[in-house]
């Protein structure tokens, strides 16, 4: 198996999908590694450096894609690109599916199998292959970099014998792993760092690191596919917009990571906010490649308006080439490890790592993926139970597999109850005779059956928790017997024999339903939420 | 015909209550709205059925009713969160004497008897013997008056089967009786029925009570709703079936949560001490590791993730409230403690709940097996209290084991499993819990309570020496 990295071509492209290190790697899995000639020049890993590990140098992209049965690389392929690659040939690259239907198009006709990085599912097991997530980590920490750098003042408190400068107060809009990113690299700078996510759930990753979580006073949920945000309502952008407008004049750097991959940014901060920010501050736009978050960027350009610098270059990674191949190269290397190394190299439809991923396979577009099933919690385990375990205790399977027996056996009873009646009643002539009481039966056996539906339906959502206050409940409303007891003991005036037992039997319930109650009022005050 | 339609329409009213009160019982939050429901319920249908005009003689009725009234709310208050189990066995029994008690005033009252009322008045009496004799014999197991170990008598299956058989048989002569004459077979009937379920609950383990308590919780709903055929009462059917699956489902969950079927555990007399004995000759003696409680501090201040395992063993040294102490020194440490519980553990279902609540435990940090058992990977240490069967990794491993396939808290993942027993000398044999022997587990002998106090003294004092 041959594994190709070529040169990246686009302008401005440093990164290059394979290092020293993770050549290495590959060579260790058994797959045979060729580098196009001053593929990793730009990233300060010169040629020499990969031949050391055992990779060869080929001459041009052509042989390149001629040659090799799988080709990594960074950026998207350019039409150019496409009718070098051979037929078969396995494509790992970013590709943004949701913008490259041409150039799907193209790689299928050319017969090419291709995995997007930017595809692979957000899933536990696949967390090793999130390249969009090591990119926006790299992303975030530049995006301080090139603020402070544009930035006209300390990013921490200084005490200088000349005076005191107050600390550098940045927003970072957007708590993914670019905001997070953000957020750490500014507070390690020493800066005032506050935070906003529609997201309640990064609130308290946006407090470990030291920043403030800003919060509009509405209260809605935007934990969306995948862990991204979703779209929120008209009320709650609202709120939000007044919140940033607040905000604005005190700011001195504004950071906006707000970006689902593939689609249009929204526009989250608009000209007005730009006018109300002192001069001198800055605006960094992550989103910049998706058409911005503000409404002034410029993709790839430094924009001034009103003394506030807004930038929105779209290469923040490349910027930090060396680290950002050496990771998003380690994410790929991870890629052909599971997809079974060089001995047992598959494309395996089956997976779902790779069916979510692929974009074009054997002739055909094969986006978009089948969905996954929402909300993807923990992955599955690889290997099967060792035996089939017993379902989770709690909440049951479908009832009525229970309840059938029951009232399987309720109708046999009333039906022999009915039979006995018959014969020692004697002969169809008494049916006459017998008709009340069994009538009567029949009516309360409805009654318990669907009594015993009822009461099977609402047990199974008990809490397990409380499971031992659900007996002693039951327990005293099992008390209900003194029902009984009332009916026989109150019958008449005389202390008969059933009065006596009946009065007996309402002694004993009420302890029970005393007993019961008041006992399961003293558990259930004690639970108490932390 | 008024009074009737006064009754049903309360009976109604009290059915729904009592539905609306099981249905509380689904969260912590609504749970004391809907004990709530199920007192007004009771009392609508005590009010209804005493105002209704069949009934006129209170003389006896009502003082016999409060004397009930005072007797069980002196026991509610009086007792302690470790002996619930055997206060709601106790209840259980009441129940069962409650029944026996109406069935045999109905069948004595009754002018005229015909034979579905007659059947109607035999099942009730029947099952209620059982659960009253069953209920007081659990109810002294659980108190430890008799000991945990099942009565396994020769041939108690055949037994079993004989005084049902003998029980049924008697039904003829009962319902064929003229006046009367059914009065005799209907006392032995109740003798033997109350003798099975004696033999019944003898024949089963200390460890499976959770299981039995549910049983004979099922059964006094089934013989509320028996007596509610007998009377003729829809309420009493309604509310009795309610019960009564409630205390299945309880029992089809403690059963699944050891991996058995209901008629295993009532009929084959597991949940003794180890059936088996494994033949010790030829296999290297296992060492286990000990730890003290100085080592174990250390451990858990080095800790971020805690995972404390409760089993009956604190409830038996009534260990919550230092574990409680325990958790919060941890806590304000900044180490995340969380409880991990197992369907069984403890002598009833939930127990285990309601013991760290009452040491006012959040219930938010008491998790279920399946919420926390693929956590054990990713923490440091965890703290077994008191328990063995419900954390033995033999339920996985081991096809030979008793217990193999009971879904177990899979401790053994974490970096640090600490067993704290209550003798080492009881450790030693006759155990087969191959996790004493894993390489990251540690051994802490000595009572739960004492332990535990221990370690919180061990803790405080560390921790100040820290910040000063």
């Amino acid at each position: 198996m041959k594994v190709g990295i070529p040169k990246e071509i686009v302008a401005d492209e440093r990164r290059v999908a394979g290092t020293p290190k993770t050549t290495k790697k590959l060579v260790g899995m058994g797959f045979e590694v060729m580098i196009e000639a001053g593929a990793g020049r730009a990233a300060d890993y010169p040629d020499e450096a990969y031949t050391a590990v055992g990779a060869t140098i080929v001459p041009d992209a052509k042989t390149l894609y001629g040659e090799c049965d799988v080709v990594v690389k960074v950026e998207a392929p350019t039409p150019e690109e496409v009718p070098l690659m051979r037929k078969g040939l396995v494509l790992i690259s970013f590709i943004y599916p949701k913008r490259s239907a041409a150039l799907m198009d193209l790689l299928a006709a050319q017969g090419v199998t291709t995995l997007a990085m930017d595809m692979v599912p957000r899933i536990t097991r696949a967390q090793k292959l999130d390249a969009l997530s090591s990119m926006a980590n790299i992303a975030g920490y530049r995006a301080i970099v090139e603020a402070a750098n544009e930035y006209g003042s300390f990013f921490p408190s200084q005490f200088t014998a000349a005076g005191k400068v107050d600390p550098a107060k940045v927003l970072v809009i957007g708590a993914g792993v670019a905001g997070l990113a953000s957020i750490a690299a500014a507070r390690g700078l020493g800066a005032v760092v506050r935070a906003f996510d529609t997201r309640a759930a990064v609130k308290d990753e946006v407090k470990s690191l030291g920043a403030e979580f800003l919060e509009v006073e509405l209260e809605e949920e935007g934990e969306g596919k995948g862990g991204y945000a979703k779209v929120m309502s008209k009320e709650f952008i609202e709120a939000e917009m007044a919140l940033f407008r607040a905000q604005a004049p005190e700011l001195d750097v504004v950071v906006t990571t707000a970006l689902v991959p593939g689609t249009k940014a929204p526009i989250l901060w608009d000209k007005t906010m730009v006018e109300l920010m002192k001069p001198g501050s800055v605006i960094v736009d992550l989103a910049a490649s998706q058409g911005g978050n503000c409404e002034l960027t410029k993709a790839g350009e430094v924009v001034v308006h009103n003394g506030v610098k807004i930038i929105g270059y779209t290469d923040l990674a490349s910027r930090m080439a060396t680290t950002a191949s050496q990771l998003y190269a380690t994410n790929c290397v991870h890629l052909l490890d599971d997809m079974g190394k060089a001995a047992d190299f598959k494309v395996d439809l089956e997976d779902v790592v790779v069916r979510t991923s692929m974009v074009t396979h054997e002739g055909e577009v094969t986006y978009p993926p089948p969905a996954i099933p929402e909300p993807t919690p923990k992955a599955k385990p690889l290997a099967p139970p060792p035996k089939e375990k017993a379902a989770p205790v709690a909440k049951g399977p479908s009832p009525f597999r229970w309840v059938m027996p029951f009232i399987g056996l309720g109708l046999v009873a009333a039906w022999l109850v009915l039979l006995i009646l018959e014969k020692t009643q004697g002969g169809g002539g008494a049916i006459a005779a017998v008709k009340d009481p069994a009538r009567e039966f029949v009516q309360h056996l409805t009654v318990f059956i669907l009594a015993v539906f009822i009461g099977w339906q609402v047990v199974w959502n008990v809490t397990p928790a409380l499971h031992t206050p659900l007996m002693s409940v039951t327990n005293a409303i099992s008390g209900i017997i003194i029902v009984g007891g009332i009916i026989e003991g109150g019958r008449s005036g005389e202390l008969t024999a059933p009065v006596i037992l009946g009065i007996v039997a309402a002694l004993v319930a009420t302890i029970n339903i005393a007993g019961g109650f008041l006992v399961t009022q003293r558990m259930l005050k004690m639970f108490r939420k932390g | 015909m008024n009074h009737d339609v006064l009754l049903t329409l309360g009976y109604i009213a009290a059915s729904v209550l009592f539905i609306l009160s099981l249905r509380g019982l689904s969260s912590q939050e609504t749970a004391r709205k809907g004990n709530v429901y199920g007192m007004i319920g009771m009392a609508i249908a005590m009010a209804a059925t005493l105002l209704h005009g069949a009934v006129s003689f209170y003389a006896f009725l009502i003082p016999a009713a409060a004397a009930g009234a005072v007797v069980g709310a002196f026991l509610a208050v009086r007792v302690a969160m470790t002996a619930m189990p055997e206060l709601v066995a106790l209840l259980h029994s009441f129940v069962g004497a409650a029944a026996v008690l109406v069935g045999m005033a109905s069948y004595l009252g009754a002018g005229e008897h015909d034979a579905v009322h007659l059947v109607e008045v035999y099942i009730d009496i029947f099952i209620g013997a059982i659960t009253f004799t069953g209920s007081i014999i659990a109810f002294l197991k659980l108190r430890g008056t008799l000991g945990g170990r099942p009565l396994l008598l020769p041939a108690r299956h055949l037994l079993n089967l004989a005084m049902l058989v003998g029980s049924i048989a008697l039904a003829v002569p009962f319902v064929g009786g003229e006046g009367d004459a059914g009065l005799v077979p209907m006392l032995v009937m109740t003798g033997i029925a109350g003798l099975l379920g004696i033999h019944m609950v003898m024949a089963i383990g200390g460890a499976d009570m959770p299981v039995v308590v549910s049983l004979l919780n099922s059964y006094s709903g089934w013989t509320a709703a028996a007596a509610g055929f007998m009377l003729g009462n829809d309420l009493l059917i309604v509310t009795g079936a309610l019960v009564g699956s409630s205390g299945a489902i309880l029992s089809v969950i403690m059963c699944r949560a050891m991996n058995r079927s209901i008629w295993n555990v009532v009929f084959s007399g597991f949940g003794a001490a180890p059936p088996k004995k494994k033949s010790t000759e030829g296999e290297p003696q296992l060492e286990v590791q000990e730890i003290d409680v100085v080592g174990t501090v250390s451990e858990l201040m080095a800790a971020k993730e805690v995972i404390i395992v409760p089993g009956y063993g604190m409830a038996v040294a009534r260990a919550q409230h230092a574990v409680r102490d325990l958790t919060n020194l941890l806590r304000e440490n900044g180490t995340n403690v969380r409880f991990g519980i197992h369907p069984v553990a403890g002598r009833l279902p939930g127990h285990m709940n309601v013991l760290l609540a009452e040491a006012n435990i959040p219930y938010d940090i008491v998790l279920e097996m399946d919420e926390l058992n693929d956590d054990f990977p990713e923490t440091d240490v965890v703290l077994v209290i008191g328990a063995n069967d419900i954390v033995n990794p033999a339920a996985q491993t081991d096809e030979t084991s008793t217990i193999y396939g009971m879904p177990v808290l899979e401790v053994w993942n974490a970096k640090r499993t600490v067993m704290m027993k209550r003798g080492r000398a009881a450790g030693y044999a006759g155990i087969d819990n191959p996790l004493f022997y894993l390489e990251n587990t540690r051994m802490l002998f000595g009572d739960a309570k004492a332990t535990v106090d221990g370690l919180v003294t061990e803790l405080r004092q560390q921790t100040q020496a820290e910040a000063a």
